[in-house]
């Protein structure tokens, strides 16, 4: 009986290692950033880049408005795609956009403003990436849509036409 | 008088330094742990990408703040996943992975200890 029950036992191990092994096969191995919604803002002080004055983060989302939160950078070339989907965005009244300016250089992304134009209420300066960090970004461009202090929404890489569109229908 | 002093200053200086080398022992073990999420196979340490490089400053500020290395960890848990750690922490979704191994060790030396005990007889 003993000698009979080691084999079933052997067997049936080998099996369940079968079956993790052979439904991790079929999982992706492409890393998925996870989206990590419904949650705070987070709290944190940050440099203005227009002043040097520091503001705190609660101080940028006090109304019961909609904000989008957009990290970008002069360097960064989808940043230059999704512009003027911002500026056209920036003039709906039911929401602000605040920026998040990621590793730059002050005379450059002002320049890039210049070229592009400004769509951003508020723009912090971000020169050592901690700030995006805070708000459990992987890089440049990534946006966040908040309302009543809490993060709603995420869009990680460039907006486009279609996430524009979804924007628009939760706002309105 | 004047000797004392000196060395008074010398090892207070040198005292600082060790603080400051313990903290970068610390740094650096916790950036070791963190995986780079923009790269790949490597970890935060070891990579040289803006999203590393901002994280190894974000350690160093939580470290100055005096954020233990575990509440670092929480903290980057809550941002950004489990995935950010390399070694994970025991829970429903991982129990498999830490149990299995002990699991097929105790199994196997059953195993051989009973055919040794047959042997035996």
């Amino acid at each position: 009986m003993k000698n009979k029950l080691l084999p079933v036992f052997i067997t049936s191990i080998f099996i369940i290692i079968f079956i993790i092994f052979y439904k991790s096969l079929q999982d992706t191995n492409i890393y998925i950033p996870q989206k990590k919604i419904n949650k705070e803002i987070p709290l944190f002080s940050a440099d203005l880049f227009s002043s040097s004055k520091k503001i705190n983060s609660t101080e940028l989302f006090i109304s019961d408005k909609f904000y989008l939160l957009n990290i970008w950078s002069s360097w960064c070339v989808p940043c230059r795609q999704e512009h003027p989907l911002l500026m056209n965005l920036a003039k709906n009244k039911k929401i602000e956009i605040i920026g998040i300016n990621y590793k730059d250089n002050k005379v450059k992304a002002q320049s890039f403003l210049d070229e592009l134009g400004n769509p951003y209420k508020n723009i912090i300066f971000d020169k050592e990436g901690v700030n995006a960090i805070e708000w459990g970004a992987y890089g440049v461009p990534e946006s966040f849509l908040i309302h009543n202090g809490m993060i709603i929404d995420k869009y990680i890489g460039p907006l486009n036409k279609e996430l524009i569109k979804k924007i628009k229908l939760i706002i309105e | 008088m004047k000797i004392l002093k000196l060395l008074f200053i010398i090892f207070f200086i040198f005292s600082f330094n060790h603080l400051k080398a313990d903290h970068m022992d610390v740094q650096n073990k916790i950036t070791k742990n963190l995986r780079c999420l923009i790269c790949q196979g490597q970890s935060v340490y070891d990579s040289d990408s803006e999203f590393a490089n901002s994280l190894k400053v974000l350690v160093e500020n939580k470290l100055n703040d005096g954020l233990s290395e575990s509440q670092i960890y929480e903290y980057l848990k809550d941002k950004y996943g489990e995935w950010i750690l390399y070694d994970p922490e025991l829970n429903k979704n991982t129990y498999i992975l830490w149990l299995l191994p002990v699991l097929i060790f105790l199994i196997g030396g059953a195993i051989i200890s009973k055919s040794f005990i047959i042997k035996k007889k």
